[in-house]
């Protein structure tokens, strides 16, 4: 079991954590109000997660204007993307383990 | 933030996450019937305004008189068309927004916008074509064109939204690419692609995710 657990990342095991890595998965970049809008939290709950998720290097962000407004987007880094495969492997192993 | 639950579950999360953030899955089944209904209805009064039977149902020979553009026949035309399209598009936006409020989501989310920003080129380019076909004299084509054009959006559109549009693109594209060598049959062409696929298709998809 300690093996089968090995690869369940800490940094994905929250809900919000997890959606923004799913979402940025299967997106080039999604802005901060995209992620806002799919995983229904609020800015100060997001913003924490995201940052959380940049510190672990896992996603990379993008800041621009468009016209005078500061747009944000995020992107998952190769990292990212890596981490996330083996958890989700991780995951597959434990329900065929369990079953 | 509560923590993730069950494996199992937490791998459903992960595809409905990844499903709802590249695709807007609220398109409703029944704006496609509805659109198609429409459609029908403005192929009959085509039908019935102008006097063409099942025979002889080529519209285009009255768009012209003595190789100038038969103005009462444009107005008409154009009127038709527009009459359809708004009814369609209203007809849409209620039902999609109707399965939208169930789903919890919002209509005008980024997917949304996303699908509509990727319909628009193929659509405006199209348009604008349909309109050069009209001032070049070959007004026949117009109605080939229009299912071509209006393939080629949904077909773009696919990629974010439902699967089955993808599908409804490529028959209009046939029915349309066919069309252009029967100019005679445009109208009965263009009721078939615009009103019976959309209602076929809207069925399907109604029956697939709605029930």
């Amino acid at each position: 079991m300690k093996e089968l657990l090995e690869h369940i990342n800490k940094a994905f095991e929250s809900k919000a954590r997890l959606g923004i890595m799913s979402a940025l998965m299967v997106n080039d970049q999604l802005d901060f109000n995209a992620l806002k809008e799919l995983l229904d939290l609020t800015d100060g709950n997001l913003a924490s997660h995201l940052k959380a998720l940049e510190e672990g290097q896992y996603i990379g962000v993008h800041k621009q204007f468009v016209g005078r407004k500061p747009n944000t987007t995020y992107h998952a880094t190769e990292t990212g993307r890596k981490a996330f495969s083996d958890h989700l492997r991780a995951l597959e192993k434990l329900i065929n383990g369990n079953r | 933030m509560r923590e993730v639950g069950t494996p199992l579950e937490t791998l459903h999360e992960i595809r409905d996450m990844m499903e709802k953030s590249s695709r807007f899955l609220s398109l409703s089944g029944l704006s496609g019937i509805f659109a198609g209904l429409f459609a029908l209805a403005g192929a009959a009064a085509a039908y019935w305004h102008l006097g063409l039977s099942l025979r002889d149902p080529a519209y285009h020979q009255y768009a012209y008189t003595e190789g100038r553009l038969n103005s009462d026949f444009i107005s008409f035309v154009l009127a038709d068309a527009l009459l359809v399209l708004v009814a369609a598009i209203t007809a849409g936006i209620y039902f999609t927004a109707r399965k939208a409020r169930k789903q919890g989501q919002s209509l005008w989310g980024f997917t949304a916008r996303r699908l509509v920003f990727s319909m628009t080129i193929p659509l405006v380019a199209g348009g604008v074509f349909c309109l050069a076909l009209i001032y070049h004299g070959v007004m026949g084509l117009a109605a080939p064109a229009t299912l071509i054009f209006y393939g080629l959006a949904l077909l773009n559109g696919s990629k974010y939204t439902l699967h089955d549009v993808r599908y409804l693109g490529i028959t209009q594209i046939i029915l349309g690419v066919i069309a252009s060598f029967f100019v005679g049959y445009g109208l009965l062409f263009w009721a078939l692609g615009f009103g019976v696929m959309h209602i076929v298709y809207g069925t399907l998809m109604y029956y697939k995710y709605e029930r």
